[in-house]
Parts: C-alpha cells; sequence; structure tokens
C-alpha cells in the first residue's frame, strides 16, 4: 500500500458548497496560505448540488433586512437557533450571490434588472451547473490544490487541539496523512442514518446526498468537539417516490397542501416547516390520506416551464411525470415526509462554534451542513458560512504568525502524529487483509446488512418513518443498545476493495452519529417541534426547554450531555465556552 | 432509480467515473460499469459528462418506473441542452433547455 504524506497551511475536508468557498476565498485573498481541499467523490458534482438547484432560497430581497432573515427562522425552529450565526450568515447572503453571478450563474432578472423574487426570501435561478461553476473557480486558484477521490476518516487530535487529518483514496491503493495545524471539516449532514422511503432498488432516491453520511460529525464527535441540537432531525415533505423538491411548485406555482378529501390543511396545523409535515403525517394517520401539493390549476405553460425546472434540479420528477403520461396540471402531486436527516443547513445539529465558525477544537473550523445553531442556510448560507471560516482561519494564521506561537508542531507532537497515523493505516489494512484470497474468506456479516440493521434499528425505535416520527424513552434505550451491537460487530467486515473500505466508513460514522442523535432526542425531554423531536413520553412543549442541548464525548467513549442557555446576541470571537451559561451536565 | 450504461456505446473514457458523486462508477475491460444500481442518487450528473450518449436514467419499478430512458445532449452551440424521454416502444419526447434562461417558478 502507497503511502502518500501531505502539509499545507489549510486543509479543507470535504468539497462542496461551503468547503469549495472557503478555498476560492482562501485563494483569492490569501495567496501565501497552501491550501488543500480534499474530496470523496470530485468537487464537480460532489454534495448537495449535484443535479442542480432552481432557487437561491436563502435572500435578502428587496425592502427587508438580514435582521428579519434571522427573525424567520427563530421562529421557525421555536427559539433554539444562535441568532448570532444567524446574523452573520445572514449579512453575507447577498454578497455571496452577486460573486456566484459573476461566476456565471444565471439568475432570472425583470426588466429594470432587479432579481425577480420567489416569496420573501427566495430568487429565482438556472442553477443546473451552479456546481460545475463554483468547482471552476476553485480551479483556477493557484495556492489551492485538489485532491479528489480521498476519504478522510479522522482528525489527529490531542488535548483539544487538531494537528491533522488521515484517510484513503477511493479508487487506488493509496493511504493519505495530511499535517495541518488549521483544518476547516464542511463535509455536509448526515442521510442514510434511518430506513429511506424507498427501501428496496430505489432506496438512495432520497432528497438529502446519500453520500453525505456525517463524516465530519462523526470527526468531530471523536475528537471530544462539542455538538449542538443533534436532536432537531431535518425531515423534508416531499413529492413522493422521486423524493423532489416541493418549493417549485408549492411557492412556485402556489399548490397548496390538501388531503383525499380534497380539503386545505395547511392552515389547521400551522405553517412552521415542521408543522407543515406533521399535518402531513397527522392527515395519513387519521384515515384522509393521501395528501398532495394540488397543482390542477396550472396552465400548460406552466406545466413545460415545471418540466424543465425539474429537470434542472431534480430530472427523476419529470420522468416520472413524462412516463406515466400525466403531468402537475391534469393530477395533484402526492407528497410524503422523508426519513430524517442530520443537517445543520436546515435544522441546527452541528458543531457548536463561535460567530467566527472556530469549533471546540482548537485549530478546528466547520461550515455548511456541518455546523449547528444556523438553520435554513440552504445554498447561499453554506457559501457565507465557508467565507466566514476561511477568513478566520487566515486571521488565526497571521496572528499566530506575530505571535511567534508557532512552537506548537514540537518533536514531540510529530512523534504522536507519526504514531496516529501509523495506528489507523494499520486499522485500514485490518479490513483489507482479505482482499487476496475473497474466495477463501466468508463474512456472515456483511456492508449492506450492517447498513440495513443500522437503519432499522433507528426507523423502529428512535422515530422513522414506520413510526410516524415519534420515540419514547425506552425505545431510545434499545435504539442505543442495537447500535452499540453494530459497533462492537463493525470490525468483522471486509473490503475487497478500496471501494469497499469507502462504504465501510461510511457505517462507521453514521453509526457515531446515531448514536449522538440518540442521546441528543433522550435529553430533549419535551416536544418542542412536531415529528422532528416527537417525545412521547413529554408530549408537550416546555419552557424549561428554551435552551440547546449540546454534547460531548468523553475519552470513555460516554456521551456527556450539556445544557445551555439561548445565546441572543452577538458575544464576540473568543470561541471557548467557558461562559457561565453552562446549566447541567450529565451523562446521557 | 438508477443509471443503465449501453456498453455498445460506451468508449471507457471514465469520465462518469470521475465525477459521480458516490464512487458508483468504474471502468472495467475498457466500459463503465456501475458497481451498486441501487445506489445511484439520480444527479444525473454522469449523464452529463458522457459524450457518447451511453448513459441513461430510469426510475426503478418500486417508484413508478415504467421502462422509460432518460437522455441527456449538451448543444453544439453551446448554450442549449437537450433531455429525451424515451418510452419502451420507442416514443420519443424532447425537452429543450437554454441555460442562459433562469427557471421562471
Amino acid at each position: 500500500m502507497k503511502n502518500t504524506e501531505l502539509e499545507a497551511d489549510v486543509l479543507i475536508i470535504g468539497g462542496g458548497t461551503a468547503g469549495c468557498y472557503a478555498a476560492y476565498t482562501l485563494g483569492q485573498n490569501n495567496k501565501d496560505l497552501k491550501v488543500i481541499i480534499v474530496e470523496k467523490a470530485n468537487i464537480k458534482r460532489s454534495g448537495c448540488l449535484a443535479a442542480g438547484v432552481n432557487a437561491i432560497n436563502a435572500y435578502i430581497t428587496k425592502g427587508r433586512t438580514a435582521q428579519q432573515y434571522v427573525d424567520y427562522c427563530k421562529k421557525d425552529a421555536d427559539g433554539i437557533v444562535r441568532e448570532d450565526l444567524l446574523l452573520s450568515m445572514s449579512n453575507r447572503l447577498n454578497s455571496v450571490t452577486k460573486v456566484m453571478e459573476d461566476l456565471g450563474l444565471v439568475i432570472l432578472k425583470d426588466s429594470n434588472g432587479e432579481y425577480v423574487s420567489r416569496g420573501n426570501r427566495n430568487i429565482k435561478i438556472n442553477g443546473e451547473n451552479i456546481k460545475p461553476i463554483l468547482a471552476d473557480a476553485v480551479r483556477q486558484q493557484p495556492n489551492v490544490q485538489i485532491l479528489n477521490h480521498v476519504n478522510i476518516t479522522d482528525l489527529i487530535y490531542r488535548d483539544g487541539a487538531v494537528y491533522g487529518a488521515v484517510g484513503f483514496s477511493t479508487t487506488c491503493e493509496e493511504f493519505f496523512s495530511f499535517k495541518c495545524a488549521n483544518v476547516l471539516i464542511a463535509t455536509g449532514g448526515a442521510a442514510g442514518l434511518y430506513r429511506p422511503n424507498n427501501p428496496g432498488f430505489s432506496r438512495h432516491k432520497m432528497w438529502y446526498p446519500p453520500f453525505n453520511t456525517g463524516a465530519g460529525y462523526a470527526m468531530g464527535i471523536l475528537a471530544g468537539a462539542e455538538m449542538t441540537t443533534f436532536e432537531m432531525r431535518f425531515i423534508a415533505l416531499r413529492c413522493k417516490d422521486t423524493i423532489a423538491p416541493t418549493g417549485t411548485i408549492a411557492q412556485g406555482v402556489g399548490a397548496k397542501q390538501t388531503n383525499s378529501r380534497g380539503e386545505v390543511y395547511e392552515s389547521k396545523y400551522g405553517i412552521t416547516t415542521s408543522n407543515r409535515l406533521y399535518g402531513t403525517v397527522t392527515e395519513n394517520r387519521e384515515g384522509r390520506g393521501p395528501c398532495y401539493l394540488d397543482t390542477t390549476h396550472i396552465s400548460s405553460e406552466q406545466e413545460e416551464e415545471l418540466y424543465k425546472a425539474y429537470l434542472n434540479m431534480a430530472p427523476s420528477q419529470t420522468l416520472k411525470w413524462l412516463e406515466s403520461g400525466t403531468g402537475p396540471k391534469g393530477k395533484p402531486v402526492e407528497i410524503e415526509g422523508t426519513e430524517p436527516y442530520i443537517v445543520g443547513g436546515h435544522t441546527a445539529s452541528g458543531f457548536w462554534v463561535d460567530n467566527d465558525r472556530r469549533t471546540t477544537i482548537k485549530g478546528l473550523y466547520a461550515a455548511g451542513d456541518v455546523a449547528g445553531g444556523a438553520p435554513q442556510k440552504y445554498v447561499t448560507g453554506a457559501l457565507a458560512e465557508g467565507e466566514i471560516a476561511a477568513e478566520a482561519i487566515a486571521q488565526d494564521i497571521d496572528s499566530k504568525r506575530r505571535l511567534e506561537t508557532k512552537k506548537d508542531v514540537t518533536e514531540n507532537i510529530d512523534l504522536f502524529i507519526r504514531q496516529t497515523v501509523t495506528d489507523k493505516f494499520r486499522e485500514y489494512e485490518s479490513y483489507l487483509k482479505n482482499k487476496d484470497n475473497v474466495e477463501d474468506f466468508v463474512a456472515t456479516i456483511t456492508i449492506d446488512q450492517m447498513e440495513t440493521a443500522m437503519q432499522k434499528v433507528m426507523d423502529e425505535y428512535a422515530g422513522g418513518i414506520s413510526r410516524n416520527y415519534q420515540y419514547n424513552e425506552t425505545e431510545l434505550g434499545l435504539a442505543r443498545e442495537h447500535i452499540e451491537r453494530l459497533q462492537r460487530i463493525l470490525p468483522q467486515l471486509r473490503a475487497v476493495d478500496m471501494n469497499d473500505l469507502l462504504r465501510i466508513y461510511e457505517i462507521r460514522e453514521r453509526l457515531i452519529v446515531c448514536l449522538n442523535v440518540i442521546a441528543h432526542l433522550k435529553a430533549r425531554k419535551e416536544t418542542r417541534w412536531h415529528s422532528f423531536a416527537e417525545n412521547t413520553d413529554y408530549p408537550d412543549k416546555s419552557s424549561k426547554w428554551l435552551k440547546y442541548v449540546n454534547s460531548r464525548r468523553l475519552p470513555d467513549g460516554e456521551i456527556e450531555i450539556i445544557e445551555r442557555n439561548l445565546v441572543e446576541h452577538i458575544k464576540g470571537t473568543d470561541g471557548h465556552y467557558t461562559d457561565p451559561s453552562i446549566l447541567a451536565r450529565y451523562r446521557a | 432509480m438508477s443509471i443503465f450504461i449501453d456498453r455498445n456505446k460506451c468508449v471507457g473514457c471514465g469520465k462518469c467515473a470521475d465525477v459521480c458523486p458516490g464512487n458508483l462508477l468504474k471502468i472495467t475491460d475498457h466500459k463503465a460499469v456501475i458497481r451498486h444500481p441501487e445506489d445511484c442518487w439520480g444527479c444525473t450528473s454522469c449523464l452529463k459528462e458522457c459524450k457518447v450518449e451511453a448513459v441513461k436514467f430510469f426510475l426503478g419499478a418500486d417508484i413508478g418506473g415504467r421502462g422509460s430512458t432518460l437522455t441527456y445532449t449538451y448543444g453544439d452551440d453551446n448554450r442549449t441542452v437537450t433531455w429525451k424521454v424515451i418510452s419502451p416502444d420507442k416514443v420519443e419526447r424532447v425537452i429543450v433547455i437554454d441555460t442562459q434562461e433562469s427557471n421562471k417558478y
């Protein structure tokens, strides 16, 4: 096995929306810094934007303010947000949009040259090629090295500081180690924890990228980083079967949520994101399903435009309409809730960060879906966070250099890094040890089995689709027991090639994330958001829980729960969370 | 839902394998092969990379598929793209999109 060692001033893990924008920012502003961006697939189409997107969902439209966007997010999450993070993000939504337009993104304008808005917070675009545009911009930065098809599995960390990362090629027999004291995690959220909508052949026909498997969350959890709000799961309301987005028909052509009796039910349950979903679940449970977005009022021209809009974002939906012979004009679009995802760009799960997106691990930063506290980021919020983190990293490197405190990397640390890398490489080898005698080796537990088992446990005991997203403490106890069982048998898995190794590590990271989700669901003893976190032992909302549920994995593997008071204003950027807002700490 | 690779058309250039966000494609005997068809997300990145229209997209029967395929061609004008739905009895439905035009909704 070939071993490759690399060093950089800045290491960016994950080449999706936030990671690419951070790399672009460092390329534009800090040409003296050597930056490596590592991506497990290819930055051209990796992450959430692979198929495209057809609106910018977070934009401060004419006459509105950044604070109004913050207020909207806060209301939607019933108070559990970081207003400081939301405001710093909202202040940049429009400037990053302008950069993307200058790079080639097509945005709809009216005759006065103004962007055409869709509702209060959206603008319409042709975003089919948004990711290739962004990737091209990164490629043009001479100080940025792009490593595609390299999967990072672990951070190198000690005593609350990061020193690099370890991974392997997904295509050839090569292990990688990176020595770097400034690491940005931008790996996205986690899909595939729960049994999906289409568990058979189309198991990956989900809304969130099935390849976002929570790697960054897992790396942070293992390193002892503080995490926040993993109990605020995100469950999307989507077109049935194709799990295609619904905003284009709900907001775009004004389709209302109706049940099988033709009744408009959306106003009955409230219009927050979670209530729109909960309403649909309830209508189904009480026998008034299936539920629809009623599109039958649209014109033939509108129908044609919807075919195009979906081809630019979720082509399976257009194929479904055309193949069935009936489009959205002829038949309302059936909708359903997805399996729960953990995603800090829609709800608030992720790393606990300061306003500059520093995590609680020294030298480690987080941006995009992996960073917590700031929901409704969408594309532009992820871009904004990439920019904020990149600026903070450059500033921190600069102050370190000025203060000449660069004694971090001592001989002692070098030795420690080498030891960590050796141990990790040995672990990779252990999964690959039978690759050359596959015929002789009979494994009873396979990668697919592990995935199915994990998803079944989460579905049945931690509030998946089959349980109408509900759970109780007893069930969560069982969920933990079974996920821990799966963690124990994980080392039995065998990889015949590097692709198998990737799949094994994707399961490993999802199991780590599952345990954190379970601990958080158990800790919040109320039901603040229907469906997102519906605890049947505590079916009501309680003002006592108007606070964050945070967590930290202790060296013995236990998850410590930390309750924190709401951060309501910008607190500065010290980044070290020793403030007196800690209310309680206990083991999950 | 997944993709289907026409081995007669595939030239084994590897562009689809390079771009797939799930690392699902590989080149075996100079042809692209999908390792796990059930792991395809349906993003169609591979269709957009393929210069010989060897990659076709379809919906699995479990999500309403009826055997039609979807193909993608980037126009010679460097501006339009053509999506084609071809039914099992070879009826074609073509949608042309101007990449410089925004979505209306």
